[in-house]
């Protein structure tokens, strides 16, 4: 077949010199060296990120709450060595907070400064001087654009912000640029690996859709679950974790409001360890169930149901 | 590859995803970079680059199974319905992709169930057994294909979608018992812990779930040689969660449903939080704006707007629960209150022949699915006959509950209208219509049923502000959202 090398094309229309190396040999790469950073990825995770990596193309990562979409990015970057730049989305985020910001100060002082010394610069030298690269606040978009090293980009909880701000997005995650009215256009020196979480609170837009690959990350099997509680957990035994991983297996197996998050397996993980446990009896985990469970409903349920006991 | 590509999104999209051209690119870029021998990489790719929503991840995996069954390379091109009268030696192909130790006992056609089957019935138990205790996948699905040969007898040509032949192995391998079996033994390994009694349920009941799926997608590779892939994937199309038919919906899409009802509703209540939020000035207020502007010189500087949109309005739900629209009136009900924050106040009635007031159903618990549950246990809808009569049942309404209708008031009737030949007295829904802001009747049967038989749906017509056709959950989604 011949189709062009994504990265190739993406590196000509950024004016690249030469097309920045991929990251990762295959699929099996990504799993040895995420596995190296103490993140162990399902092959599904493996793949995406490798696709991401060769097809320059940003990955949307949805699940539930607590399965590792963060820690996803996070250990990219440490295993690529890279700078992890993250927006935190929130409600009422606008491009001043993620984009760019005009440091109007600097600029006023600047104006301030060449009336006193007298210099009398004309109108038109003195906008095209204050609209410069100095006076420039680059927000986290922009920053990781005009990175000169490698950086992976983590715009979190991107289901947070409007629909209508959204949209700002869109220019750096298909073309890896941005606008600026003054300014001019700021291209990627390189090809950042970028990383979209979304709770799925609601839906997101199409366009956001298809600029991106998606990657849904839900609740890892028993085994992959045991190995994680191994990786993350000092001190715990295997028999312990794997315990540990078929009770929290049960319990999403019931009808809660929420089910018991990873990283909310591994708190319960600690603290049995802490709590000197080698063994998972039904009174110690009833009695230790507040850590998995958030709703009182769901701790009665599941204390009925997984340890056999009316609830009072 | 291409070409099979294309006709897998094609099938996608027929299914109702929305794949975009460059979408299709990307699927196209993805698999040149991987290993296309290993097929759950390229599922991972496809569906990395396909779907964007994880709801529409079954639809995708059942046309991936038929798409790209093991030795189904090349079989698309063959959707002629000529080909599926060819006799049935011809299209038995050796059973297995060399993949089997087990020889090229072919498949018999009509009638002789597996009689050249390498492996008898006994054997094939313990093969199950010994699968199912050390749970490797090869195991199972060597299971599978024994399995399949003896006993899902499949017809050759037939244009069915499997799920008979599912049954019918499933039944022949005795899953009930095996079950049992299963429990049984674990039962004697597992510590007496409640909770590890619990997880050896579980485990048990995860196995027999990777079973019936083996079995499936063996039956579906097997369709696939037969019938060619484009043939079959119409016969399995699954439609989404928000699209099925709530009337006619099987068990297995009515779980579905309830899974997507949630997040839906929650989904909806965020979108019109915000939108409420953000909406905080109604339109200009232009005669106050004018009044004002007489101090500025008859220039309006200080624009004025009217207070922002009018107070929350107050549903009344009125729902015909029996039989034949139970679940869709479950539905509806699910949705309203599950959004009933943006509503100044929700009441809620059921009817079949008698009408019974539940709101406090949904007062005393917080989940709106739980009280729907409740429903029918607890509500005394039944008069005389236990079948519908919307006649009578508003009439009731409007006489006990009429004087609590006002301006602010949106009343919902949900129901087919189909009234039994009883009478319909539409003058109760005109004094409904005078009395409140509005009145609306979601009817869950398709527009071309109405008045059919003995619907009297156009007899309450002239009196609604609107009926709305209500099938599926995107209409009611749809609906439920224009209402706040």
């Amino acid at each position: 077949m011949t189709t062009i090398d994504p990265r190739f094309e993406l590196a000509q229309r950024l004016g690249l010199a030469e097309v920045p190396a991929p990251q990762f040999a295959d699929a099996a790469d990504v799993i040895t060296r995420l596995r190296e950073q103490d993140y162990l990825s399902s092959p599904e995770i493996a793949s995406a990120t490798f696709l991401a990596d060769r097809l320059a193309k940003p990955v949307l990562v949805e699940g539930p709450a607590g399965t590792g979409k963060t820690a996803l990015a996070q250990a990219v970057a440490r295993a690529t060595g890279a700078e992890l730049i993250r927006l935190q989305c929130y409600e009422g985020l606008d491009e001043s907070k993620a984009l760019y910001e005009w440091n109007y100060r600097k600029q006023l002082l600047r104006i301030q400064a060449g009336r006193e010394s007298g210099d009398a610069a004309t109108w038109a030298a003195l906008e095209d001087d204050i609209f410069a690269e100095d006076f420039l606040l680059p927000r986290p978009l922009l920053e990781a654009i005009r990175a000169t090293h490698p950086v992976v980009l983590l715009i979190d909880e991107v289901d947070r912000v409007e629909l209508e701000t959204e949209a700002l997005l869109l220019e750096i995650l298909s073309e890896y640029q941005v606008s600026i009215p003054e300014l001019g256009t700021v291209r990627a020196t390189q090809i950042p690996m970028v990383f979209l979480t979304s709770n799925a609170t609601r839906e997101l837009s199409e366009a956001l859709k298809r600029r991106c690959l998606y990657l849904h990350i839900g609740y890892p099997d028993v085994e992959r679950e045991r190995d994680i509680i191994l990786s993350r957990v000092p001190g715990v035994t295997t028999a312990l974790a794997e315990q540990i991983a078929r009770v929290v297996r049960s319990l999403r197996d019931l009808d809660l409001k929420k089910h018991p998050s990873v990283s909310e397996t591994l708190d319960w993980a600690r603290t049995l360890v802490i709590l000197g446990q080698s063994d998972i009896g039904d009174e110690e985990a009833a009695a230790t169930l507040h850590i998995l469970l958030k709703y009182q409903s769901d701790i009665e349920t599941a204390q009925k149901e997984l340890f056999g006991r009316r609830s009072s | 590859m291409n070409e099979i590509l294309s006709d897998f999104i094609g099938e996608l999209r027929a299914a109702g995803l929305p794949v975009s051209m460059t979408e299709h690119v990307d699927a196209a870029r993805a698999a040149t970079m991987i290993d296309l021998v290993d097929r759950e990489t390229l599922r991972a790719a496809l569906s990395a680059t396909l779907v964007k929503d994880h709801d529409h991840r079954p639809v995708f995996d059942s046309a991936f199974e038929v798409f790209f069954a093991r030795r189904a390379a090349g079989a698309t091109a063959s959707d002629d319905p000529a080909t599926d009268e060819v006799d049935p030696g011809e299209t038995t192909r050796p059973p297995r992709g060399g993949a089997g130790a087990q020889g090229q006992g072919g498949r018999s056609g009509r009638g002789g169930s597996g009689s050249m089957s390498s492996v008898s019935p006994e054997q094939l138990q313990e093969m199950l057994w010994n699968a199912m205790m050390n749970g490797s996948p090869d195991d199972l699905r060597e299971v599978a294909q024994h399995a399949v040969e003896l006993y899902a007898d499949i017809e050759p040509g037939r244009r069915v979608g499997g799920t008979y032949y599912l049954y019918r192995t499933l039944r022949n391998l005795d899953v009930e018992g095996l079950r049992q079996k299963l429990a049984a033994a674990s039962a004697g390994s597992t510590p007496d812990a409640a909770w590890a009694q619990r997880a050896a349920q579980v485990d048990v009941e995860v196995k027999v779930r990777e079973l019936q799926a083996a079995i499936e997608k063996e039956i579906r590779e097997r369709l696939v040689a037969d019938r060619g892939a484009q043939s079959l994937a119409k016969s399995v199309r699954k439609p989404l969660p928000e699209d099925i038919d709530v009337m006619h919906a099987t068990r297995d899409e009515m779980l579905q449903l309830e899974k997507a009802l949630r997040p839906l509703a929650r989904k909806l209540a965020t979108r019109l939080a915000r939108r409420r939020r953000r909406r905080r000035r109604g339109p200009v207020d232009l005669r106050h704006t004018v009044r004002r502007s007489l101090s500025t010189g008859g220039v309006p500087i200080d624009l004025r707007f009217k207070p922002p949109h009018p107070a929350k309005p107050e549903i009344i739900v009125i729902a015909d629960i029996s039989g034949s629209v139970a679940s869709f009136a479950r539905f509806t009900l699910h949705m309203v209150y599950a959004i009933a924050s943006q509503f100044s106040k929700v009441r809620s009635f059921v009817f079949i022949d008698g009408l019974d007031e539940v709101t406090r159903l949904f007062d005393e618990s917080d989940d709106p699915g739980e009280a729907v549950a409740r429903i029918n246990a607890e509500a005394d809808v039944i008069a005389f006959d236990g079948h519908s009569d919307y006649g009578r049942a508003l009439t009731d309404f409007v006489k006990r509950f009429g004087r609590d209708i006002n301006r602010r008031s949106v009343v919902i009737i949900l129901g087919d209208a189909r009234n039994n030949y009883h009478q319909a007295h539409p003058e109760t829904v005109r004094f409904l219509k005078e009395k409140a802001r509005a009145v609306y009747w979601l009817n869950p049967e398709p527009t071309t049923y109405w008045n059919s038989g003995d619907s009297v749906i156009a007899q309450y017509a002239p009196y609604l502000t609107k009926i709305v056709e209500c099938r599926s959950l995107r209409q009611l989604e749809a609906f439920v959202g224009d209402l706040a």
